[in-house]
């Protein structure tokens, strides 16, 4: 499904931070969002979530509008989110993470093995606590989680953040997949060459205001942009 | 009285007190550790619990135990139905704001005392108990047969002083089973971890917050009709309750279930033990000590975690 960010402006309290920004994240691609620290990345996805009121725009998945929803009912549209610095409930087991995954959208047993044998570590440690996980396997548990959900639209906030780089790689390898199966994925990442490497759009954001958004093989060539929105 | 059989004396009847002191502090603790609201007013559900109970109890003729099974269902519906609009009309406009809250819930417990005082009056009522038969305790003596069993006079307690101990142990593996196996308490626990994943994972933050108000008030009203038999009910009884589960909630350490249930045995006993042979007063003084110490030297309480 197509996630349509319309023109949102939004913030904490009374600083705003996102100002009349506008993506749109399409089924089978995976779009990148980049920027300087505190540009307004994570806002944008916290937003979609629902997570902050707007004060302006609005926010579709195919053309339902999905920014009036009460917070809690927008996962249940199937956009999933994988939080920046994981996120888990830490004292749950992975059992019950995953369980927590499972309920949002009524998802059953199927869909749990499905995800197990996606990360088949976290299968080892079902009676776990998610705070003894190492940080690799809290990420598994915090994409397996999402994945409960068997989401149209993934949002990711730098899911390889603090790992090492086999990991990044099944990491990298999972999100691929899903996009392969058709969902529209969005994606908060800093290291440029994992943006290069697996991004299909980038859109830039620079203090809270869109700006461009290109093909990742267009920055290949020309790193101009680059140098502009993060300074590498 | 000889030591000994005083001593078991004491240490039922403050068995009975901490089981009663669990049910009450597990409340607060409960809406404490999810909603992170300090529920001042978690006093007067107990007392709405034996006001309710003396109500139901006296409207409904027939056997006592017509009556005591009637309220021990109605006054903790009652008690829960009113915390949750408590929730939607006094806690959820000022957005769970911790101070807030605590000004808000100081309201509703003046509320509820004066209103009480209106419809109920000033007046302190029995619940007649369910069953209470007397039971006399054995001892064990050197006596002029040598060793043996005797009953010393006044060794003796009831037994809806037992059923009350026997059920506040029931009562709480419910709730442990309930909060550890459940659905229900999964949500309870995922919203107490991380509020905003919980939502974002669909879980209904807001009406789990109205649910966790009204059980915690429901088991504070569970909890005052089971001692309403033993001590009657009256519009300012809510005091001592709310002032021992807060010092119960806060050794135990907030939010800790196990915390809490030791610190209310803790407390509770102590309580029981010390009143009988010294006096109330002391007992309350060695609590609010334990609170000051524990404060002192382990502010997150015996079983709770530092806050990060």
């Amino acid at each position: 499904m197509t996630l349509r960010v319309d023109g949102i402006s939004t913030g904490y309290g009374e600083v705003q931070v996102l100002y009349d920004l506008s993506i749109e994240a399409r089924p089978g691609e995976i779009l990148c969002l980049l920027g300087r620290n505190g540009a307004g990345k994570t806002t944008t996805l916290k937003a979609i979530m629902g997570l902050l009121p707007l004060t302006s725009g609005s926010i579709s998945l195919d053309g339902q509008t999905i920014s009036t929803l009460p917070a809690h009912e927008v996962p249940q549209q199937g956009i999933a989110y994988v939080p920046q610095g994981r996120r888990l409930f830490k004292e749950l087991t992975v059992t019950e993470n995953i369980e927590v995954g499972l309920m949002t959208r009524g998802k059953s047993a199927q869909t749990r093995e499905r995800v197990l044998a996606m990360f088949p570590r976290l299968r080892e440690r079902l009676n776990q606590r998610a705070e003894t996980l190492s940080g690799g396997e809290q990420q598994m548990l915090a994409t397996a989680r999402a994945l409960c959900l068997e989401p149209s639209v993934l949002l990711l906030d730098e899911p390889t953040e603090g790992l090492q780089p086999s990991m990044i790689a099944l990491i990298a390898d999972t999100v691929r997949a899903m996009r392969d199966e058709g969902q529209a994925i969005v994606l908060v990442e800093q290291r440029i060459e994992a943006v290069l490497s697996f991004a299909d759009r980038v859109a830039f954001i620079e203090n809270g205001h869109g700006r461009e958004v290109v093909e990742t093989f267009a920055l290949r060539d020309d790193p101009s942009l680059l140098q502009k929105y993060v300074g590498i | 009285m000889d030591f000994g059989p005083h001593l078991i004396l004491a240490i039922l009847e403050g068995a009975v007190g901490a089981s009663v002191l669990a049910l009450t502090a597990l409340g607060l603790s409960l809406v404490f550790g999810v909603m992170r609201v300090v529920n001042v007013a978690h006093g007067e559900f107990f007392m709405l619990g034996a006001v309710v109970a003396w109500f139901v109890a006296s409207t409904l003729a027939g056997h006592p135990a017509v009556g005591f099974l009637a309220a021990l269902v109605i006054a903790p519906l009652v008690a829960g139905v009113i915390a949750m609009v408590v929730d939607r009309i006094v806690l959820k406009q000022v957005e769970y704001d911790p101070e807030a809250t605590i000004v808000g819930t100081i309201g509703v417990l003046y509320i509820l005392q004066q209103s009480a005082l209106m419809v109920y009056g000033p007046e302190a009522r029995p619940v007649e108990p369910p069953f209470s038969h007397r039971i006399a305790l054995p001892w064990v003596d050197w006596g002029e047969n040598g060793f043996g069993f005797y009953f010393p006079w006044g060794l003796s307690t009831t037994s809806y002083k037992l059923f009350v101990i026997v059920a506040a142990i029931a009562i709480l593996l419910t709730f442990w089973l309930v909060m550890s196996r459940t659905r229900i308490g999964l949500i309870m626990r995922a919203t107490q971890l991380d509020r905003e994943t919980a939502l974002a994972f669909g879980i209904p933050v807001q009406r789990v917050y109205s649910m966790v108000f009204g059980f915690g008030a429901a088991l504070a009203a569970l909890a005052a009709v089971l001692i309403v038999p033993i001590q009657q009910a009256h519009y300012l009884m809510g005091h001592d309750p709310l002032l021992l589960s807060f010092i119960v909630v806060i050794i135990g350490g907030l939010g800790s279930v196990r915390g809490t249930v030791v610190a209310a045995l803790l407390i509770g006993m102590s309580d029981g033990i010390i009143s009988v042979f010294l006096s109330p007063t002391l007992s309350k003084i060695i609590a609010t000590l334990l609170v000051a110490l524990v404060l002192v030297f382990r502010p997150q309480g015996l079983y709770g975690k530092k806050m990060a």
